[in-house]
């Protein structure tokens, strides 16, 4: 028994502390094993043939002779069911989306046949040789002619182009009604590419000694990829094991059933030996999923103090050809219904919606979701206001925001805001950036490059549960989250989480909140994911949720060790349960202690030390955790951008940018900070970069990285970031999903600085990314028009 | 993006070089473009010849009135001052602008002549500067003005066998002034808009890059600030009003640029 200060052992480790990355260790070294670090005996590499054309007829795929045994098309894969991605909303309409193609091509890119071989490039030699007879159909590309009566059709038997029509009206024609000021806008943002720097990848083999099917996959629901495998391919899920190695980057593109996936599983099953996909930048950019591509009609209605009275919007998204699994082709669109009003106090709103299918690949949440969107069209709204008004743009937002003494505050959409002052974000960000400074600069700016501030102000719902989830009916709803922990016999903390980290640092945070509850040395906490074989179930890692509900099953995982470590601790110390706290690394009762390491070698290596009847659960428990509401978090920030634009070329600079965020408690500020980094270059790709355009026979414009622009190091401003910490009342710590917030701000802080640079030049633009060929395109118009 | 099969050597000299090209074979020297080219089956070789090693590709010689640079030399080695300037240490600073370093550190100013990109700096440098290729054949070398050498976009009058040898590149007289620039939105990307001006007391030469076929050249009276723009709107009719603008503000900055 060892006396101690406990005071004393309590390291800067806890929650709140900036504590290296346990993982960066085996990433700096390049040491981490990715997708296609991985190797097994007698693997073979697989190559699809995709299809060349956006929509045709399959007339017939031919074979090449003597590879018959070495192609696989549909009518192979025996028994495979197609991927289907439902939603319970109204109305929906389900699409089909084949493993490979069988009578019809919905887009580019879409798998016809799959190639197997000792190589990837002979693979792709014997891809290139197989013969497709495609009746090439005209393509439906723009969703808005997609939704014309008379389209033709992506899926025939249903009429039209809508996976579903969503319309709510919360009070919008009285709120609207003798409305001093009325704005109407049009705006659009573009298809991007969600481009983690690893691809997706599956290495796949079947265990005869398991009678399993061990599927590695570069993923971010290993879980979700389970049921959605076994589904597809008629197997029982204790059949089926995901692995998510080290995964590099994810986004939402990563949260997802993959084609290739089951047919990688089939193939692996079925052939006897290991194949490996590892999907190419050609593949990402130009077969496999979409996002962000919206169309929003709003009409706003205010009076001449600023207020915002309603708004009603008409938005549309392409969702491109199939629903995609599990979170279908209509998440997005609800999601703008439901978000659209952001931080903003408002008496009236409506809103319909529209996902429209269109001859492009489907579409997945990325970062942010519909956020970026949303938050971009609204805060064109406050700045119309603003110009109406008169007012400041800053005081339009002051006057408009949900105020703290509002908290917690129930939103027109029902969206239950748990905590924070909105406004006060805005003024730290106004300060950071110094807008009168700029503002003076602004005006001293007289030559051919000008200068534009532009705000924006969003919350972010995140790690949002079942009542939300079961509202869509998606394949996917989150209930309790799950965390096994294991107290080792040599006093470490294994602790296993169902949801995957691939680049947010999880191994560090939950090893931050275990060391929070039990107090054991954060090097000796050691945290598995990403494995269905080793972790209890969850849907994985989206939505900003794993800090708040890993984080909090960790935590509540560790409170049930602790009162499993309580009873030996006290019996080692001679004292009754109840008089004995378990913290800080040690059984304690008054002065005296004995650590948890001496408990953990005793039930283990020394159980004749203990009376019989205690403890008999073991030092391994599985706990699930909610939220006091699964309402979710709601994050917050201001962003403050200042760019120069070059009236003569259109090129835009990024000269100050300032964020002041509100995540709540935070685990680990310095991977805030670098989440926040990180999805702020993101942000700066939807505002000024990445598109990728389709022609109108559906071919996309983009097939490497070269065409496809996305932002660089060099692209970066200097960030100044500043941090508010406005506890949830309904988590562990008071921490906030945060993970997304850096990418919703840019495009809509961006695009009102660019229109603030030159609306005095008579042009406002009204779609993302704003590219130098739009700014010059707009700007000699207007010239034209004054002249 | 796995390449086609192709079979590949390294030529020990420029005669070898020439022997394997004039049997089929594509001379790879630097790999930047054709590297990615290969990868996505856009060029099917059935042959390469590496000829990033023949030594006489890679050395350098200047007299008095000129600088020779072997075809091979990379861009890496321009910026760092590894070759001989012509002067208002042009060569470096434009050789530092060429995408990203990990390119020059392989791109060389042979294949990039060679490859004949609309949008690459050399192209549009060379081609205002003045520059000549050397070129070697088994059946005699030739030495031809830079305006003469593309034909097109991504072509060159180089005949099979013939192997670009060096660029020569006149010094700039105490009189001439160059100026350069180049519209990107990021470092790497190719180039929107692009001009090079060149002028000295005998010669005014404006050389307007990224057009999607080879470069526009105007001389004399259409080389100058007020000349430029009807000579370049009459020649590039099939041009949208966004790109013609980007274009002449690329050459005023050129000018100005000359002119600092």
């Amino acid at each position: 028994m060892i006396q101690v200060q406990a005071d004393l052992v309590r390291e800067k480790s806890g929650v709140g502390a900036s504590v290296l990355r346990k993982e960066d260790d085996r990433y700096m070294r390049g040491q981490g094993e990715f997708i296609a670090d991985i190797k097994r005996p007698a693997m073979q590499e697989l190559a699809f043939v995709r299809s060349p054309v956006a929509h045709a007829f399959i007339r017939g795929v031919k074979k090449p002779a003597g590879y018959e045994d070495r192609v696989f098309i549909a009518a192979d894969l025996v028994g495979v069911s197609p991927i289907t991605a439902i939603s319970a909303l109204p109305g929906f309409k389900r699409s089909s989306q084949p493993i490979l193609a069988t009578d019809k091509i919905c887009h580019v890119g879409e798998p016809i046949a799959v190639c197997v071989a000792q190589t990837r490039a002979e693979a792709e030699d014997i891809a290139a040789l197989v013969e497709l007879d495609l009746e090439e159909l005209p393509a439906i590309v723009d969703m808005r002619a997609a939704l014309q009566p008379g389209s033709l059709l992506v899926h025939e038997p249903w009429g039209d182009n809508v996976f579903l029509e969503t319309s709510v009206d919360h009070g919008f024609a009285a709120a609207a009604s003798g409305a001093p000021i009325i704005i109407s806008k049009h705006l659009r943002t573009a298809r991007q590419c969600m481009s983690p720097m690893e691809g997706r990848g599956v290495v796949a083999m079947w265990e005869p000694r398991l009678e399993q099917l061990v599927l590695h996959t570069s993923t971010q629901m290993p879980h979700i990829v389970r049921s959605g495998l076994s589904e597809c391919l008629g197997l029982p899920e204790d059949m089926v094991r995901i692995i998510a190695p080290d995964v590099g980057g994810g986004f939402g593109y990563k949260g997802i059933l993959l084609g290739e996936e089951v047919c990688a599983g089939y193939l692996a099953r079925h052939l006897g030996h290991p194949v490996r996909w590892i999907e190419d930048r050609r593949e990402q950019l130009t077969g496999n999923a979409n996002c962000r591509e919206h169309d929003y009609e709003l009409t706003a209605y205010a009076d001449h103090d600023g207020m915002l009275l309603a708004l009603d919007a008409r938005a549309i998204v392409d969702a491109g050809a199939y629903s995609l699994y599990p979170f279908s082709a209509c998440l997005e669109a609800a999601q703008i219904a439901s978000i659209l009003p952001g931080p903003y106090r408002m008496n009236g709103y409506r809103c319909i919606t529209w996902s429209a299918a269109t001859n492009k690949p489907g579409i997945l949440p990325y970062r942010g979701v519909a956020r970026a969107g949303v938050c971009y069209a609204m805060e064109v709204i406050m700045d119309a206001i603003a110009q109406e008004t008169g007012l400041p743009p800053e005081e339009v937002r002051l006057r408009n925001l949900v105020l703290p003494s509002m908290m917690p505050f129930d939103n027109i959409t029902n969206k239950h805001f748990d905590s924070g002052d909105y406004p006060e974000a805005l003024r730290r960000a106004l300060n950071a950036i110094d807008m009168p400074a700029w503002r003076a600069r602004q005006a001293a700016a007289t030559g051919t490059v000008k200068i534009g501030i532009g705000l924006a102000v969003f919350c972010e719902q995140g790690a949002h549960g079942t009542s939300v989830y079961a509202g869509w009916g998606i394949p996917m709803v989150p209930g309790f989250e799950q965390a096994s922990a294991r107290l080792t016999a040599d006093g470490g903390l294994e602790l296993r989480v169902g949801i995957q980290s691939h680049g947010q640092g999880l191994e560090t945070t939950l090893a931050q909140v275990a060391h929070e509850s039990l107090g054991l040395p954060i090097e000796r906490i050691k945290i598995t994911h990403g494995d269905t074989g080793l972790t209890p179930y969850s849907t994985g890692t989206w939505g900003s949720r794993c800090m708040v509900m890993a984080g909090g099953a960790v935590a509540t995982a560790c409170q049930d060790l602790a009162a499993r470590i309580a009873p030996i601790g006290a019996h080692l110390l001679q004292v009754a349960t109840d008089d004995v706290t378990v913290a800080h690394g040690y059984v304690s009762t008054g002065s005296r202690h004995v650590s948890i390491a001496e408990v953990a070698r005793t039930w283990y290596r020394r159980p004749q030390d203990l009376p019989d009847g205690i403890a008999h659960g073991g030092l391994e428990v599985t706990a699930g955790y909610k939220a006091k509401r699964d309402s979710g978090t709601f994050s917050y920030a201001a962003h403050a951008a200042v760019v120069s634009v070059d009236t003569e070329t259109g090129d835009i600079a990024l000269l100050d940018y300032a964020i002041c965020e509100d995540g709540g408690t935070l685990v680990n500020p310095m991977i805030v900070d670098g989440q926040l980094i990180g999805g702020i270059a993101q942000g700066i790709g939807t505002a000024l970069y990445e598109a990728m355009r389709f022609d109108d026979n559906g071919q996309p414009s983009a097939s490497t990285l070269a065409d496809y622009t996305l932002p660089g190091a060099t692209e970066m401003p200097r960030l100044r970031i500043e941090h508010m910490a406005t506890p949830s009342p309904y988590t562990v710590f008071g921490q906030k999903g945060i993970g997304e917030g850096g990418a919703i701000g840019p495009p809509a802080a961006i695009a009102n600085a660019v229109n603030d640079a030159l609306r005095p030049l008579g042009v406002e633009l009204s779609a993302l990314p704003i590219t130098p060929h739009m700014v010059m395109s707009a700007l000699l118009r207007a010239r034209r028009d004054t002249a | 993006m796995k390449p086609a099969p192709f079979t590949w050597s390294a030529a020990p000299t420029l005669d070898a070089a020439c022997g394997t090209m004039r049997a089929g074979g594509r001379a790879i020297a630097g790999g930047q473009s054709l590297g990615p080219m290969l990868n996505l089956r856009i060029a099917q070789p059935d042959r390469l010849v590496s000829i990033a090693r023949i030594s006489a590709l890679c050395g350098v010689s200047e007299t008095a009135d000129d600088v020779t640079i072997g075809a091979c030399v990379t861009h890496a080695q321009i910026e760092d001052g590894q070759a001989p300037d012509i002067g208002q240490d042009i060569l470096p600073r434009v050789a530092a602008n060429i995408a990203y370093r990990a390119v020059r550190n392989r791109g060389t100013i042979g294949g990039s002549l060679c490859h004949a990109d609309p949008a690459a700096d050399w192209v549009t440098v060379l081609l205002a500067l003045g520059a000549q290729a050397l070129t070697h054949a088994p059946s005699g070398s030739r030495i031809i003005a830079l305006d003469g050498f593309f034909t097109g976009a991504f072509r060159t009058n180089l005949t099979p066998g013939e192997v670009l040898h060096a660029i020569r590149i006149p010094r700039l007289t105490p009189d001439a002034r160059f100026g350069y620039y180049k519209i990107c939105r990021k470092p790497g990307e190719f180039a929107h808009a692009m001009a090079a001006v060149f002028i000295s007391k005998n010669i005014a030469r404006v050389v307007i890059g990224a057009l999607g076929t080879i470069p526009l050249v105007l001389m004399g009276a259409e080389a100058t600030p007020d000349g430029v723009e009807p000579a370049f709107r009459s020649r590039t009719t099939m041009l949208d009003e966004v790109t013609q603008h980007m274009q002449l503000t690329a050459v005023k900055r050129a000018f100005a640029r000359a002119a600092a």
